[in-house]
């Protein structure tokens, strides 16, 4: 076993240690604490980069695992009660590590200056380091506990990071909404890998042929029915997608992502855009051989990957529907992240996980950009979120411009020179031969259209027209000095420099990634070990060139909305407005399903608690207090019994002999003369007794 | 085995030190004896720990002696994994109980001799086994903690207390009376019964038991079997109390309510295990057949305690009832894991993987529970004392802002309650529900909602306690002082340790649940 496999522990482990170290510093040590939280990425991004080079290595790749396991703990006889850990290299994993290394180094970075002003600096960089590490956690996991842990540690850390400003009781609130909503997928998560741990014996993986991803227990489970007549394969499969679709956010579990907008932005774009988020599709790719084993024989699709994309390609334009109608930055870009991770769900289950990850990848990339413009932005318009009130901020911001109008080329999957275009047409044309349905074609075409609809409204609301924030900004050459001077304190400003180089770099990437998986040179498919090899054939091409129709088909639609004329105040009502039905309205209200909860299920769990409390105190206890009564008026009546009954006789003969004792008591009451006289008297009667005796 | 009987020391010990505490005229001088004492069972627990030979899991330091000839009543104490387990969690929980009860000005020698009375009592049931004497623990821990309540309570401790006392001795009494049958049943003619819980549970696994009861008791015509049923049903009530067991919890959230906080940690922290303790050592190798035939309702019984109790504790308002609940809730765990064991597991793989598993689980989680809740109690006493005597969810609001270290520190201990991974919590309800879903599926997933409605009651807790703007009134409030600290470091610190390193528990347990399994017939 070469060194790196054997020591890859090391790349989650040192932002731990980061985080660990930084907990215990105090608040003031601010530029000890980044410096260790980017000191300890960095240097996890270049042990990650090393990782990815022996995937490169002849030899090791096509798909190669090298393991580490080691025991955990022990809790039955012999190796059965074995339970094990351990880490995995292969290329699924390189990428990942590359990919969350690299882009959390800038993202650190970036939030050095987005940060600066805030008291709790250290502690932020504690949360992300410790972030990193668990994220980090989850993508070298050879097993399902290991993964699981980690997978855990991240939604902490999410839910730390959401609230952490929690002294605005929404950030607290949709904190709290984050962790418990992707605890529901979470517990069947659990129950999943309970259910696999009991019918392989094992969670590792791989391991040496014994793994649970191996073929010998994948062959054991889809010949096993459960009582409702699926394979427990799938059952299984089904159980650990449901804390996939609650992590990254799939319907009807999305509801925590757009509220987690509350967080810092760097978060934002860290966590709930490239990393966290997409650690679901992660781990449908992780388990893929689980969710896409056949029974003998069967050809068609299994009915795991079909729920796949079917939950992917309604997320995705579900979600795309609603980023039409929003207003703040950051939620357009949630729901947009919504979307896109639909996309890469339904990538996985009509072309495999190249098709997924390819995507993941090259969105982690442009979405963590979107994210950090957007972030830059806000930070220039003093804090506002709401598009309305931008606009015209290309003049004073050119780099954010620049760097935002690619990532959003890359999002909308503008032809040819952008990555998003390329992993989007690969989902595209997957699903376009997919053998159930045409289905999620259709829907997917629909979530390219409202993708490049609402960006282009979303650009031109915030960087075209002229600012209309704190009512109109002076003209460049005023002459009036002083007024100028109040107001541009006002104007939107340039971000300073830690935060626009990541702006830079990333745009850098979110081009260039193109390059290593476009149908001419697919060498980031053949590096997965699922591709096909099909180069430009016909359809390849027809389906680019209708897909890149639709993109210009949202493109336009969104400039002749949006662009003629540009906007003038921030309170004149959308263009959508005017769509038949009350569309935009059932778009800006997210479909009302956070009521629908509301209504429903958290109702539910209130009346239930109060039931319970209720069944608690006056059932039960009004049990217990029923039987204490009983007990009570039993002994009352023992008490009645025995004061009137038994006690009656003897109290009277009790009452003569007090009686006599009073009398007795009267005899010595202590006067000499009384007892005088009847000494007295008693002498007397004594000579009379002794007379009248003696005379015997 | 050595000569020395160092279990009877362990217990002696506290039972000395309580005789010299109480007869002290000064409240420092008290608790400075009452800490050494306890200082000193805890260097003795360690030291049982360390040299008790873990491969060989069977009982060990072993002590016997005639104690009344004529009613085979012998003095029999030893521990295995179970017992020892259970002996230093005793050891652990109660200096912690001690350190905070600085602020018990009141009858103060009293208070801290009573405390040692109860570690006594503890000590006495997690080693005995022969029910004579162990009996005469088990109430003997009951009494002090009584008056512990009664005396040092909150404004309701009288109602609490007398309510707590009566329902525990009503189980006792039961329980009391089901052995008496039993060892009428098995004393041969001329001789003595058999109150040996070895004995016992030896009888029982050779089928002996049911025919004996058959024999020598008729009443009304029942069968050995109903007679054992009836007799199962006294035992099951006594540790169904104690553990509890709901129906039979209500005495709980009022008395921790009740209690100072101090002796709520005692309460949790170890009496509550004493139930669950009595399930492993006492029903499950007695009484397998009734187990396994009441298997079903039972397991319901333990659902209904997990979820429930989950859900009571989100409808209270009162932290320390919030954390009576959740605490119901996590012992209903431990009664999951001893029920779904009492079956032969035919149609599952690997039946005595799974029930090691469970059984691991059962005794990882009481030990995690003890550490955890004691723990949460402490930081709420402290948020008490802190506030005057408020301790409503309602009542705080931000005050992470003035007390960072205080937030930081009782939200890793929530969060170990909440069963978060890299802490204790998890890895115990890991292999709970790892060994009970392949034995009984359908609880399992019923009481996995349980896991789930305790994180949302335990983040509503740090979300309006913590967390949200600061209330005003608290803006003064001081964070930890550094005594405070050095004395909560020490669970957080094994809070992470026995999280990332089950081992250091499990390594010791896990021979003796194996042969638990073995010895397991069903």
């Amino acid at each position: 076993m070469t060194w790196i496999v054997k020591n890859l522990w090391l790349i989650p482990a040192l932002p731990i240690l980061a985080a660990g170290l930084s907990s215990l510093a105090p608040q003031r040590c601010r530029r000890f604490s980044a410096t260790l939280a980017i000191g300890a990425l960095g240097f996890a991004f270049l042990v990650s980069l090393c990782a990815f080079a022996h995937t490169l290595q002849p030899g090791g790749h096509d798909g190669a695992k090298e393991v580490f396991n080691f025991e955990w703990l022990q809790f039955a006889a012999g190796d059965p009660g074995s339970l094990k850990l351990g880490w995995v290299l292969d290329p699924l994993t390189a990428v990942m590590l590359v990919m969350v290394t690299f882009v959390g180094t800038l993202i650190f970075i970036y939030s050095v200056g987005y940060m600066a002003h805030d008291e709790n600096f250290t502690r932020f960089f504690t949360f992300l380091s410790l972030f990193a590490g668990a994220m980090l956690g989850v993508v070298i996991a050879n097993s399902l506990l290991l993964l699981f842990i980690s997978w855990e540690l991240v939604g902490l850390t999410s839910y730390l990071l959401i609230g952490f400003w929690y002294h605005k009781p929404s950030a607290a609130a949709a904190a709290k909404k984050a962790f418990i909503t992707t605890r529901i997928g979470d517990v069947a998560f659990l129950l999943g890998m309970v259910w696999l741990y009991s019918q392989t014996g094992t969670l590792l993986f791989y391991d040496q042929g014994h793994g649970c991803m191996e073929q010998s227990a994948l062959a054991k489970m889809v010949v096993q029915t459960t009582s409702v007549g699926m394979a427990v394969s799938t059952a299984i499969g089904l159980l650990i997608f449901l804390g996939a679709m609650g992590k990254s956010g799939q319907v009807p579990l999305h509801v925590w992502l757009p509220d987690a907008m509350e967080g810092p932005t760097p978060v934002s774009a860290l966590i709930h855009a490239a990393t966290m988020v997409a650690a679901g599709v992660f781990l449908v790719a992780r388990v893929y051989p689980l969710m896409g084993v056949h029974a003998e024989g069967a050809a068609v699709e299994t009915t795991a990957l079909q729920v796949v994309t079917w939950i992917g390609a309604i997320t995705a334009v579900f979600a795309a529907s609603i980023a039409v109608a929003q207003n703040d930055i950051k939620r357009i870009l949630a729901y947009s992240t919504v979307s896109q991770l639909g996309f890469m769900m339904m990538g996985l289950g009509v072309g495999g996980v190249a098709v997924g990850m390819f995507h993941l990848i090259t969105h982690a990339f442009f979405k963590s950009l979107l994210f950090m413009g957007a972030g830059s932005v806000i930070h220039g318009c003093h804090e506002e979120q709401d598009i309305r009130k931008m606009g015209g901020i290309r003049k004073y911001m050119p780099v954010t411009f620049l760097t935002y109008a690619v990532g959003m080329m890359a999002l909308a999957g503008f032809p040819l020179f952008f990555s998003g275009f390329w992993s989007k047409d690969a989902i595209i044309h997957a699903a376009y031969g997919w053998s159930v349905s045409h289905v999620p074609f259709y829907l997917g075409v629909a979530g390219a259209f409202l993708t490049a609809f609402y960006m282009t409204r979303q650009m031109a609301l915030v960087f075209w027209g002229d600012y209309r924030g704190h009512g109109s900004p002076p003209p460049p050459h005023s002459k009036l000095p002083q007024l100028i001077k109040v107001k541009s304190e006002l104007k939107p400003h340039e971000s300073s420099r830690p935060m626009t180089v990541p702006l830079v770099i990333l745009a850098v990437c979110a081009v260039g990634l193109s390059i290593i998986g476009t149908p001419a040179w697919p060498w980031f498919q053949s590096f997965l070990g699922s591709h096909h090899g099909e180069g430009f054939t016909y359809e390849v091409i027809k389906i680019m060139v209708a897909s890149t129709l639709v993109v210009f088909l949202g493109l336009g639609l969104g400039l002749w909305c949006y662009g003629r004329p540009p906007r003038q105040t921030a309170e004149e009502p959308d263009v959508l407005v005017k769509l038949p039905l009350g569309m935009h309205t059932w778009f800006a209200r997210k479909y009302g399903v956070d009521e629908l909860y509301e209504m429903t299920v958290i109702r539910f769990n209130a009346w239930f608690a109060r039931a319970c409390a209720f069944l608690d105190e006056w059932i039960w206890g009004g049990a217990v207090a029923l039987i204490s009564y009983a007990l009570l008026g039993l002994a009352w009546v023992n008490r009645a019994f025995d004061e009137l009954v038994i006690n009656l006789g003897f109290d009277q003969g009790c009452e003569r002999v007090s009686r006599g004792g009073q009398f007795m008591a009267r005899l010595q009451d202590g006067r000499i003369q009384n007892y005088l006289r009847v000494i007295g008297v008693a002498l007397v009667l004594l000579v009379l007794f002794l007379i009248w005796g003696g005379a015997k | 085995m050595s000569g020395f009987p160092i279990l009877s020391v362990l217990t002696l010990l506290p039972l000395l030190g309580g005789i010299m505490v109480v007869g002290l005229p000064d409240r420092k001088l008290a608790r400075s004896f009452a800490l050494g004492f306890s200082f000193l069972s805890l260097a003795q627990a360690l030291g049982l720990w360390h040299t008790f030979k873990a491969a060989n899991g069977g009982l060990q330091f072993v002590e016997r002696a005639d104690w009344i000839p004529s009613l085979g009543v012998q003095y029999f104490v030893g521990v295995d994994g179970l017992g020892l387990l259970m002996v230093l969690l005793t050891a652990i929980v109660v200096p912690l109980s001690l350190l905070v009860s600085g602020r018990v000005s009141e009858r103060a020698p009293l208070y801290h001799a009573l405390v040692l009375f109860l570690q006594a009592g503890l000590f006495g049931t997690f080693t005995a086994l022969n029910f004579f004497h162990w009996f005469l623990f088990w109430e003997l821990s009951l009494i002090p903690a009584f008056l512990l309540v009664r005396l040092w309570g909150g404004p309701q401790r009288a109602p609490a207390a007398t309510q707590f006392f009566i329902y525990t001795m009503v189980g006792s009494v039961a329980m009391l009376l089901a052995f008496l049958a039993i060892f009428l049943a098995t004393s041969k003619p001329g001789g003595a019964g058999v109150f040996d819980f070895i004995e016992l549970g030896k009888l029982a696994a050779r089928g002996a038991l049911n025919p004996a009861l058959a024999a020598k008791l008729g009443w009304f015509e029942l069968t050995g079997r109903q007679i054992a049923s009836v007799i199962f049903g006294g035992v099951l009530l006594g540790f169904a109390v104690k553990v509890p067991l709901m129906p039979f919890h209500t005495w709980l959230p009022a008395t921790y309510a009740e209690a100072p906080t101090p002796v709520t940690m005692l309460l949790t922290g170890v009496m509550s295990k004493m139930g669950v303790y009595g399930f492993l050592r006492i029903l499950l190798p007695i009484f397998p057949e009734q187990i396994q035939w009441l298997r079903t309702p039972l397991l319901a019984l333990a659902v209904v305690t997990i979820v429930f109790s989950a859900c009571a504790a989100f409808a209270q308002r009162d932290l320390k009832r919030i954390l009576a609940y959740s605490s119901i809730n996590h012992l209903g765990y431990c009664l999951l894991g001893v029920f779904a064991v009492a079956t032969a597991g035919a149609n599952v793989l690997a039946p005595a993987v799974e029930k090691a598993a469970a059984l691991n689980g059962v005794l990882l989680q009481m030990f995690n529970h003890g550490l955890t809740a004691a723990t949460l109690f402490m930081f709420v006493g402290f948020l008490e004392h802190r506030s005057g005597g408020l301790r409503g969810l309602n009542d705080f609001g931000g005050i992470r802002k003035v007390a960072p270290v205080f937030c930081g520190l009782m939200g890793i201990a929530l969060f170990s309650s909440l069963g978060l991974p890299g802490l204790n919590g998890f890895v115990g309800e890991f292999l709970i529900f790892k060994g009970v879903f392949p034995l009984a599926m359908c609880s399992a997933a019923l009481s996995v909602i349980g896991i789930l409605v305790t994180a949302i009651v335990i983040l509503t807790m740090l979300q309006r306690v913590f967390n949200g703007p600061l209330n005003e009134k608290w803006s003064k409030l001081p964070d930890l002082t550094l005594a405070e600290r050095a004395l909560v470091v020490i669970p957080i610190a094994l809070m992470f340790v026995l999280g990332l390193w089950p081992r250091l528990i499990l390594d010791v347990i896990n021979p003796t649940v194996v042969q638990m399994v073995e010895q397991l017939k069903f």
